[in-house]
């Protein structure tokens, strides 16, 4: 009997052995690793990481269309999606390690075994039996094994996700849009207002030293205290509450205090 | 020598990683991906699946999983976005106004 | 007459009525004058004040008027079918439940419906004048009548539904009579008294139906009367206690007699009427009347005879020493009555006997309560005999009557009590063996102090000094209250040698109650007896105050004195007995639904607030705790799965 699952044919199985041991155990680490990460970006890449090497799974358990799929839309699309709002989000906002809610990380653990625990039961008394013998759908045919299937079987469902996607894009379109109240400023009112704004110049960049680069530092003054134009008044207000070593060591929070709004800030509407 | 069982059980394990991290986790768009991780499990068992049975239709339903999740990204991004500007925080614990 | 012992026993059963004919067949006429008179005068209104009492007058009488018409009818008739049903309206017609409203004229109660109409026409007559002053006379006859209506329905009845219903009425009118004075709170308190304890006996009454209809399938006296013999023992022996806790009730018998005195606070004819003459008669009517079922049970009969001594005894001690004339009068009714419930439970031998003496003692009580009505009505409503005194002069036409009545009613012969009163302690003596002698001896006491304490009433009232206050001006009574006062001393003088002598009442009721197996003689042994106790009383009594000064303020007196003052302690044994342990048990009551059922409902309804109050917690508005639920039962549902599949 023919055990083998290996796309390129027939190779030796001690090939496949050592991917799956490895990919298996960097994804468990990497799913361990995005699920305890402190920084979104963190958790963001390590699922990276995870997707990819189930990319590796696919193609290995004979499905290199799915593979090539998961990589292009799932990992290089939704993920690099997700990575897009946390820009806009923010991502100095790091969870605190402190529980909230009374009991939540006990009765999370807890039930997380218990799932474990019974789905290996499951999967145990399930005869999983072996896989089936190769064949070309499962390699060079499976793209065309796959469209006659969509095209015949699974049509109904294909029509229903392509109306699907189009609803979920103008869903996001609608629920993203932010109405303009005020006419658009024109350049030529952009200049008046920055004239008449008391500082013509353009405003100092922020400050970077050799610890931090980020665009939310704020430049030191010549007497040493910090510069309120020199960060965006967005990242001020973002980091109101950002841990002391990120304002300098000083306590008072970010940049101090109350900002007057910019001109940007002026079109966001519901604004608290 | 890598039968399907393997594949399951690490289904099995990345699924259940998910699930806790949807619970331990406060920052919305963790929970987000978390839930993405569950659904990649899910998708695995079905690949699995569909190798052990000789068929493909495992593999076309994991395919519209993937096209699905892409959809549910889009609209709840959207939603997580307009929520974050309403209120200047990402957690969902602030998003408590159902309590008692 | 001794070999119709047999004959006698199942007699009223085995007589079957005959259908009412000719003037008998408008028996109704005598329930609906009476009513009409009621309904007249009580619907009628303050618009009926002029003539209102001239109605109530002449209901009784028409009513008396029928009712020798169809006495004479019935001595037309041969002895053995004299007993006549007719049926006024089919009441009660469901399949096997068939209750008609029907009368029955037979010896028994055309001997009634005689006395009650007769006596009653005199009694009403009587009230002309007694409440000429009261402005509320008319509604006094509206009651009257219907009370008389009612007490016509009693022993009329040809079932025992109907005679319930009577019996019930009897009830409803005493109450609205005793509390006619209603501003009088001690009226209307004496009112409700006799209610309750009539109330009680009545129990006892509706329960002896209901076993009748439960093993008889019929309240019919025809019916029972057949039936009664294939009935168990203990079956006969409960309706026969059960009728004679009813007639205890009713007639203010031991144990339930407590009643009675306090019901003088009625107006006298009330009094004279209804507790003297009629309705405190039923209960032996019931007794009579029932006669087969008692005849087949020797301990009902007993228990019956022993009822009787008893009051007869209790009722003459309270007589004895009472200072208000009604009440010794009540004492001495409830005593005689005693007498009448003894006969009554001697049987066949006593049966006549026990009518005889209530027919002789409706008139002589009616005319002492007349006679007492009289007195208080011109001593201005004076009832302390210890402030009478020397009216003989100033009332002789009350003083003669009155006389002639308390001369009856302690058995002097020629007068009713000798002839009526002597029977009775002869059969009881009769009886034979310890029962018979106890009653006997027990009569024969009863006579004696019975003759005490009239003789203490008429020296106290007539004879003596003058004890009289300063706005009392006493003279006789005008014509309206004396005629009536006459006719009944007629009564009194003659009725009990006109029913006894000859064997006239004996051979007209005998028939249908039975007859005593052997008879004796005018003079007897306890006769004899009797008259010696008799005169001892009286001259007892002379002694103490005939000789003597009587006091104006009652004096303390020995310990039996005082607990005759106290009717014997009978009030205090009611309220040891059941007042309190039915107070008691009326807050054990409330106690309990307070805290038993309330709590419970309260209870209840505070764990569900609780338990609410708590597991709203659960919805700690978290999204991730909502999670952790879903989670937890997506793990309860792979594991039920699982479990299934193993």
């Amino acid at each position: 009997m023919n055990h083998s699952i290996v796309l390129a044919g027939p190779a030796a199985e001690t090939t496949r052995l050592v991917a799956y041991w490895i990919l298996a155990i960097a994804s468990v680490a990497a799913a361990l690793g995005m699920v305890l990460a402190r920084k979104a970006v963190h958790c963001a890449v390590l699922l990276a990481v995870v997707m990819l090497s189930l990319a590796v799974f696919y193609a290995m358990l004979g499905a290199p269309f799915l593979a090539f799929v998961q990589i292009i839309v799932y990992t290089g699309a939704v993920l690099m999606l997700f990575l897009f709002v946390l820009m806009i989000v923010g991502i100095s906002a790091a969870d605190s390690l402190i529980e909230t809610i009374r009991g939540q990380r006990m009765w999370a653990a807890l039930s997380g075994i218990a799932m474990l625990v019974l789905l290996s039961l499951v999967v145990g008394h399930a005869v999983i039996g072996s896989a089936a013998p190769a064949s070309a759908k499962f390699g060079n045919g499976n793209v065309t094994g796959l469209a006659n299937l969509i095209f015949t079987r699974y049509l109904y469902p294909f029509e229903i996700t392509s109306a699907l996607l189009i609803i979920a894009a103008v869903g996001a379109m609608v629920l993203a849009h932010r109405e303009r109240l005020t006419p658009k400023p024109t350049q030529r009112e952009l200049a008046e207002q920055r004239i008449a704004g008391g500082h013509p110049a353009p405003l100092p960049g922020p400050g970077t030293y050799a610890q931090h680069n980020a665009a939310d530092m704020p430049a030191l003054l010549p007497d040493g205290s910090h510069s309120e134009l020199s960060v965006s008044a967005v990242l001020t207000f973002r980091t109101a509450e950002a841990p002391p070593e990120l304002t300098g060591g000083t306590s008072e929070p970010g940049i101090a205090g109350p900002v007057a709004p910019s001109p940007t800030d002026s079109h966001e509407t519901g604004e608290q | 020598m890598v039968s399907p069982a393997h594949f399951i059980a690490l289904s099995v394990i990345l699924f259940v990683i998910g699930a806790v991290g949807v619970l331990v986790r406060r920052n919305a768009i963790v929970i987000f991906m978390s839930v993405e991780l569950m659904l990649n499990a899910a998708n695995l068992a079905f690949v699995t699946f569909s190798r052990m049975h000789g068929a493909l239709d495992g593999q076309i339903i994991a395919f519209f999983v993937m096209v699905v999740a892409a959809a549910e990204v889009v609209v709840g991004l959207a939603i997580l976005t307009a929520i974050f500007r309403a209120r200047r925080s990402a957690s969902v614990d602030d998003a408590n106004l159902m309590k008692y | 007459m001794t070999g119709s012992v047999h004959a006698a026993l199942v007699s009223q059963a085995a007589i079957a009525p005959l259908h009412a004919t000719g003037i008998q067949d408008a028996a109704g006429l005598l329930l609906a004058f009476p009513l009409l008179g009621a309904v007249i005068l009580l619907l009628g209104g303050k618009r009926t004040n002029k003539w209102g009492h001239l109605v109530g007058v002449a209901m009784p009488v028409l009513a008396f008027a029928y009712a020798v018409a169809a006495f004479v009818q019935m001595l037309g008739y041969p002895s053995g079918q004299r007993v006549r049903d007719l049926v006024l309206y089919q009441f009660i017609n469901v399949g096997r439940f068939q209750i008609p409203l029907g009368l029955r004229l037979d010896q028994l109660s055309i001997c009634f419906v005689l006395l009650i109409t007769g006596v009653g026409s005199l009694i009403h007559i009587f009230a002309v004048g007694y409440m000429a002053e009261d402005p509320e006379r008319r509604r006094f006859f509206g009651y009257m009548n219907l009370f008389l209506a009612a007490m016509l329905l009693l022993v009329l009845g040809s079932n025992y539904l109907v005679l319930y219903a009577g019996w019930e009425g009897v009830g409803l009118a005493s109450y609205l009579l005793i509390g006619f004075w209603q501003y009088k709170n001690s009226a209307s308190v004496a009112a409700k008294k006799a209610f309750i304890a009539n109330r009680v006996g009545d129990v006892g009454l509706s329960l002896a139906i209901m076993i009748m209809f439960l093993e008889f399938g019929t309240t019919n006296f025809t019916g029972v009367f057949g039936a009664v013999h294939s009935a168990s023992r203990g079956v006969v022996l409960a309706i026969g206690l059960l009728l004679l806790l009813g007639a205890c009730g009713k007639s203010a018998q031991v144990p339930l007699q407590s009643w009675l005195l306090d019901a003088m606070e009625g107006p006298t004819p009330v009094s004279a009427l209804i507790h003297a003459a009629t309705m405190v008669t039923a209960g032996v009517y019931l007794i009579v009347r029932s006669a087969p079922i008692f005849d087949l049970s020797a301990d009902a009969r007993l228990a019956v005879a022993i009822v009787g001594a008893v009051t007869l005894l209790w009722g003459a001690i309270i007589g004895c020493a009472k200072d208000d004339i009604k009440k010794a009068l009540a004492g001495s009714t409830m005593s005689q009555i005693g007498y009448m419930m003894l006969a009554a439970g001697l049987g066949p031998a006593g049966y006549v006997f026990a009518i005889a003496h209530l027919l002789a003692h409706g008139f002589f009580k009616a005319g002492l309560f007349l006679g007492a009505g009289s007195v208080k009505h011109e001593m201005d409503d004076e009832v302390d005999m210890r402030r009478f005194g020397g009216l003989w002069r100033v009332m002789p036409i009350t003083w003669v009557t009155f006389g002639l009545g308390y001369l009856a009613i302690i058995g002097v012969p020629p007068f009713s009590g000798f002839f009526t009163k002597d029977p009775i302690i002869d059969a009881a003596f009769a009886k034979g063996g310890t029962s018979g002698a106890l009653l006997g001896t027990a009569a024969l006491i009863g006579a004696g102090v019975t003759a005490f304490y009239m003789t203490r009433v008429m020296f106290m009232t007539f004879a003596g000094e003058r004890r009289w206050e300063e706005r009392v001006h006493p003279h006789e009574a005008p014509p309206v209250m004396t005629s009536p006062m006459v006719v009944l001393a007629i009564g009194s003088v003659a009725a009990g040698g006109f029913l006894i002598l000859a064997n006239r009442l004996m051979n007209f009721l005998g028939p249908l109650t039975g007859v005593p197996p052997t008879l004796h003689g005018i003079w007897t042994r306890s006769g004899i007896a009797s008259l010696v106790l008799v005169a001892i009383g009286i001259v007892i009594a002379w002694l103490m105050y005939g000789r003597r000064e009587v006091a104006v303020v009652a004096p303390a007196g020995n310990p039996v004195t005082v607990a005759a003052r106290k009717d014997l302690y009978g009030d205090a044994i009611n309220e040891g007995l059941l007042m309190r342990p039915g107070q008691w048990l009326t807050r054990l009551s409330v106690y309990f639904d307070n805290r038993g059922v309330d709590g419970l409902v309260n209870t209840i309804a505070a764990t569900f607030g609780g338990t609410s109050g708590r597991m709203r917690r659960v919805q700690t508005g978290f999204v991730r705790s909502y999670a952790l639920s879903m989670l937890v039962g997506a793990v309860l549902l792979v594991g039920a799965l699982l479990l299934v599949r193993l």
